[in-house]
């Protein structure tokens, strides 16, 4: 059946974890940007929701490390954070390894992805779920771009991983939803948390709405680290989406920095019918 | 310096209950089953999350082992600069800060 959803959103874990202490207007309208999303997503009435995340060491660590990795479990757990500070409880999400073996194989003819039966989600994929499938009943297919322990994968090889994934989409007869979640500027964890580029984004955000190729790919490492920071290595997730949603434009539904959130918080939506 | 294995006992700390248990129960049991030097032995045993910073530490799982040692967000943002008063800026990896003392 192929793609019924594709999106993009922020994942920061101050967004449940710190939401008393943001200002009241940038909570109420970022969340509502979420519920909307939401909305769309159960619109499209998916089977199965793939959740293209950047994780932060919750399953890989530089002893094995995958540069791209899928989930192939009958069920996954998390957040490995402690509940109270990230403020979503710890949960059972339900997997398909059916359906993640049949994507994964079509996956392997144009990209060498790594597998997992075992998974643990951390804010990268606890925070998005939390706003976009809060009951917790569709399956998950969690993926893993490593964004956090250098050498990283090239953005043109992000951009083919989502153009795989699409092919793999396209030839199974269930109806996928693919949300991929990142930042784009931020300097998470560290004293500069906070710090938003706001121009950078922006630029970063009109390239990706025109599914500019080129454009979106132009970064080096060095570069994107000057300007956006550590977790703008996360604009490997946004560039997956573009892969798997080639010549499609998009828009951004939601954008604003919110210091307290740790970035500037997103979320844009693919129009799969143009 | 191990900062590999600092961070690796940190990671599976951070993802292991029961490693939290033994940790809590018994640090130097744990402790003892990584490859670590002194400076990084007394960091962790303090804990002192500003040196860990200093000495690379990412933040993504240095911020999990704050909060497990009871640090609220803003103690854990305050402990990095005040590091980064006494000792200058990041050792080593890609958590360093921009300027030396943290934008904000
Ligand atoms: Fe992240």
């Amino acid at each position: 059946m192929s793609l019924v959803f594709a999106g993009v959103c922020s994942h920061g874990p101050g967004i449940t974890g710190r939401a008393d202490m943001a200002d009241p207007d940038d909570k109420a309208t970022f969340y509502a940007a979420m519920d909307g999303m939401r909305e769309q997503l159960e619109a499209a009435k998916p089977d199965a929701i793939i959740v293209i995340a950047a994780e932060h060491f919750a399953n890989f660590f530089m002893n094995n490390m995958p540069a791209y990795c899928m989930g192939m479990g009958a069920e996954y757990t998390g957040p490995i954070e402690d509940p109270q500070w990230l403020g979503i409880e710890r949960v059972t999400v339900p997997g398909n390894p059916d359906l993640s073996r049949r994507i994964i194989e079509t996956v392997m003819n144009d990209v060498d992805v790594a597998y997992a039966e075992e998974w643990k989600f951390d804010h990268g994929i606890s925070v998005p779920l939390n706003f976009l499938t809060p009951r917790y009943d569709l399956d998950v297919i969690p993926v893993n771009i490593n964004c956090q322990g250098p050498p990283l994968t090239p953005l043109h090889r992000a951009y083919a991983f989502g153009q795989a994934l699409r092919k793999a989409c396209d030839a199974v007869p269930e109806r996928i939803a693919i949300v991929g979640t990142g930042g784009i500027s931020h300097w998470p964890a560290t004293p500069d948390s906070g710090k938003i580029n706001r121009e950078w984004d922006e630029s970063f955000l009109k390239d990706w709405a025109a599914n500019d190729k080129e454009a979106l790919l132009r970064f080096t490492d060095e570069e994107t680290l000057r300007d956006g920071g550590q977790g703008g290595f996360e604009i490997r997730t946004f560039i997956a989406i573009s892969g798997a949603t080639e010549g499609l434009k998009a828009n951004v539904d939601y954008y604003r920095p919110i210091p307290i959130f740790a970035v500037g918080c997103t979320v844009g939506t693919v129009d799969l019918n143009q | 310096m191990s900062l590999y294995f600092t961070q690796k006992l940190l990671y599976e700390l951070n993802r292991d209950p029961s490693l939290q248990a033994a940790f809590l129960e018994d640090k130097e049991a744990v402790l003892s089953q990584y490859q670590l030097d002194d400076e990084e032995l007394e960091a962790l045993r303090k804990p002192d999350i500003g040196m860990l910073y200093i000495l690379g530490v990412n933040g993504q799982i240095l911020m999990h082992y704050a909060a497990m040692c009871g640090y609220a967000w803003p103690e854990y943002i305050q402990a990095m600069r005040d590091a980064l008063e006494v000792h200058g800026n990041v050792r080593a990896g890609i958590y360093a800060t921009t300027d030396g003392k943290g934008a904000i």
